[in-house]
């Protein structure tokens, strides 16, 4: 039991430093940029007072929504991973990993060349329901490998393929689209926050909010899943269904960041596993609402960098989390196989 | 029937509506052991999913404690039946503990958060198999043998009425094995639970069952006590052993005689010769062995492995109480064994034999062999031929240096 509090104390210290880095990470990325603001400029905007019309347009019209977005999608994504790796359970799952992300981008693609074409305005909606039914099919197509092939490495490697091939398709889908739409199509197709609108960050709110609030609420039975299937199923759970709501909701909150930043490899796998090792213990009710924070802060910090680094340029998000995320996956592989001799 | 914890009813099982095994009618109850043993790919597997209401019945009915298991909703179903199946909890950090305290999942509210009851439940569990002290420490970093003690624990910790468990020993070392199995049965009595399991370990099955259900090719062969199964011959029957036997007496099984001229004779007796047995049938050189006693330690091991035994009669009484279904099936399909003719047939020959008469069958087949082991002292003074056999042998010159 003596055990048992202090995990408590490091639960509860971790959550709060997650917490101020989320708060601190916000503001330095309203701040810096190719503009750069001062910090007391910044914190006179959120008290209300009077600022210069140019600073309240940066923060208000730029800075603010993708950073939120940032937060909020980050957030879903690494949730996404998290919910992937259990459901395979595998550490290396995810949804970039499995194609599922690649899948998303597919639909949101032909989507928005067709609408394009014919001089629509997409709505956020019209795109996260795309993405949702992009991933949702590569999550298929991943599920019917996964009963043919027995061994986890041949799962990745397939859903891999599946998310080159998806690619493959956007790329050439983005080729023909007509030529002033490109750069726009082009940008988003490699992954970026920019761009975000309050009306994106409020559907990207409306989604995935309650579907990480769903996933919260999954947190019972998902302990109980990991004790092995025969055995959740004695204990009550309904493990077909909470399998059907582990697919939709990882397909869903992976759809939601690929219709608005484009497919951002990475950190679902290492999100999680980075949190996982922080918290020391495999609790969903801990990890679920820590992956969250936690990919939060990764995306904070990442775009962050895309957006400073060479500014006033910019790099592609999926560049900078591959940096820091794709060391992550080595390492992962490294311990498994130290683990097991 | 209807007096037991659980019973089934014509009981079909399988998958996707393919019978894997069916006219399954077996009962178990609270605070007893039921085992199904029997050949692998039999179906034990499968009945136990049944069972456990994990997989619909094909056809027939369980009946669990007055009613019918499908009509038993999920989360009540949850309190009486738990399961310690062949599969790994997963997770990173996951302790001991923790594993434990999923099985109070039927218990808690929508967060599973543990109340002071299910935390006592808890500590209770690991108390009664022995892991409270590895409570903190990560699961991942358990040998087999306290893995599986701590799976039993999460099922015990469901406070179940039924406990099924599908080869709780297979991967377990000897000293494990019988851990695992003296505290099932010590928490079988104690929490009054209704054991179901498959045992690859026949001698263990025997020692730990109350009742035994033997599954071989889709069908419940035989269902009974220990004393009913464990007799001479059906063992063998029931695994399809062409090679080899199972010695009921000692529970254990033994490798097949080479066959072939026998060339060496073993003097032995009163426990002596059971080791020079064993490695002459390494070797797979062909042997014969006399005199021993039929009550002799050696005497069962002799029978299995060598060619032949030149023995003494016990008397009549040895062989009582055998059932007719195995010694009709005895070493059925395999009658060109060796040495090992049938059972009534070799008794009545050697009732008519007298003392001389005997010593002169041992002496006909020491001449066959090339050579005599003597397996010590008190091999010569385990009966009254043996010392005549030694002097013959050095006489003939066939005696072996060791």
């Amino acid at each position: 039991m003596k055990g048992n509090r202090r995990a408590e104390t490091w639960y509860f210290s971790a959550f709060a430093v997650l917490f101020v880095l989320l708060l601190f990470l916000m503001a330095w990325n309203i701040c810096a940029g190719s503009v750069s603001l001062p910090f007391r400029e910044t914190l006179r905007f959120f008290m209300g007072q009077e600022v210069s019309e140019t600073v309240r347009g940066i923060i208000w019209k730029i800075r603010l929504p993708r950073t939120l977005a940032a937060a909020v999608l980050g957030g879903a994504l690494a949730l996404s991973g998290y919910l992937l790796q259990t459901f395979f359970r595998n550490p290396i799952a995810g949804p970039f990993v499995l194609g599922i992300s690649s899948g998303a981008k597919l639909m949101v693609a032909v989507i928005m060349i067709f609408s394009l074409g014919n001089a629509w305005r997409l709505s956020s909606a019209a795109m996260i329901t795309a993405a949702f039914f992009g991933s949702l099919l590569s999550m298929g197509l991943v599920l019917i490998m996964s009963g043919r092939v027995e061994h986890i490495a041949g799962l990745i490697v397939s859903g891999s393929m599946i998310g080159y091939i998806c690619s493959a398709i956007t790329d050439i889908l983005v080729t023909f689209a007509d030529d002033a739409d490109i750069v726009n199509l082009h940008n988003w197709s490699r992954g970026s926050f920019s761009g975000i609108s309050w009306e994106n960050v409020a559907v990207i709110c409306l989604v995935a909010f309650p579907a990480s609030l769903a996933v919260f609420f999954l947190a019972k039975p998902i302990n109980a899943y990991q004790m092995g299937e025969a055995s959740a199923k004695s204990m009550g759970v309904d493990v077909k269904r909470l399998r059907i709501y582990m697919v939709l909701l990882s397909s869903l909150l992976s759809g939601c960041i690929v219709a608005f930043a484009g497919p951002v490899s990475f950190v679902g796998i290492a999100v999680p596993h980075l949190v996982r090792q922080t918290f020391r213990t495999s609790r969903p009710i801990i990890l679920i609402p820590a992956c969250f924070l936690g990919g939060s802060v990764f995306c904070l910090f990442c775009d962050l960098i895309a957006r400073v680094i060479l500014a006033p340029s910019e790099i592609s998000i999926s560049t900078v989390t591959a940096v820091f995320g794709a060391p992550v996956v080595i390492l992962i592989m490294l311990r498994r196989k130290r683990g097991r001799e | 029937m209807k007096n037991h914890f659980f019973h089934t009813e014509d009981l079909a099982v399988g998958y996707h509506g393919t019978c894997v095994a069916e006219e399954i009618r077996i009962w178990g109850d609270r605070g007893r052991i039921l085992t199904l043993i029997g050949p692998n790919g039999a179906g034990k597997s499968t009945i136990l999913k049944t069972l456990a209401g994990l997989l619909p019945t094909v056809h027939g009915t369980v009946w669990l404690d007055g009613k019918r298991l499908e009509q038993i909703p999920r989360k009540e179903l949850a309190k009486k039946i738990a399961v310690v199946f062949t599969e790994k909890p997963s997770g990173e950090f996951l302790t001991c503990r923790e594993v434990v305290e999923a099985g109070r999942y039927p218990y808690t509210g929508r967060f599973g958060l543990l109340s002071a009851r299910d935390k006592e439940a808890v500590s209770e569990a690991m108390e009664l198999v022995a892991v409270s002290d590895l409570a903190d420490r990560p699961f991942d970093c358990l040998s087999d043998g306290q893995r599986q003690r701590v799976m039993l624990a999460r099922a015990v910790c469901q406070e179940p009425q039924m406990l099924l468990l599908d080869e709780p020993t297979s991967h377990l070392d000897i000293k494990y094995k019988l851990e695992f199995l003296t505290i099932l049965r010590e928490m079988a009595g104690k929490k009054q639970i209704s054991v179901v399991m498959s045992l690859h370990e026949l001698d263990l099955a025997e020692r730990v069952s109350d009742m035994l259900a033997c599954v071989k090719n889709g069908r419940v062969e035989h269902f009974g006590t220990p004393e009913d199964i464990f007799v001479p011959g059906y063992m063998e029957q029931l695994f399809g052993m062409l090679q080899g036997s199972f010695d009921v007496g000692s529970g254990t099984a033994e490798f097949s005689a080479a066959r072939g001229e026998p060339k060496v004779f073993v003097i032995a007796g009163g426990g002596t010769g059971k080791q020079t047995f064993w490695r002459l049938q390494r070797e797979r050189i062909p042997f014969a062995v006399g005199i021993l006693s039929e009550n002799d330690v050696d005497y069962p091991t002799a029978h299995a492995t060598a060619l032949h035994v030149v023995r003494e009669a016990a008397g009549e009484q040895n062989h009582a109480g055998e059932p007719d279904w195995a010694g009709q099936q005895n070493h059925a399909g395999d009658p060109d064994r060796a040495g090992q003719q049938n059972h009534a047939e070799e008794q009545d020959q050697t009732e008519q034999y007298t003392s001389d008469e005997l010593l002169k069958e041992a002496k006909l087949w020491i001449d066959r062999c090339d050579h005599v082991i003597c397996c010590g002292d008190r091999a010569v003074q385990a009966n009254k031929y043996n010392k005549e056999l030694l002097r013959y042998a050095c006489k003939v010159g066939k005696m072996a240096e060791k």
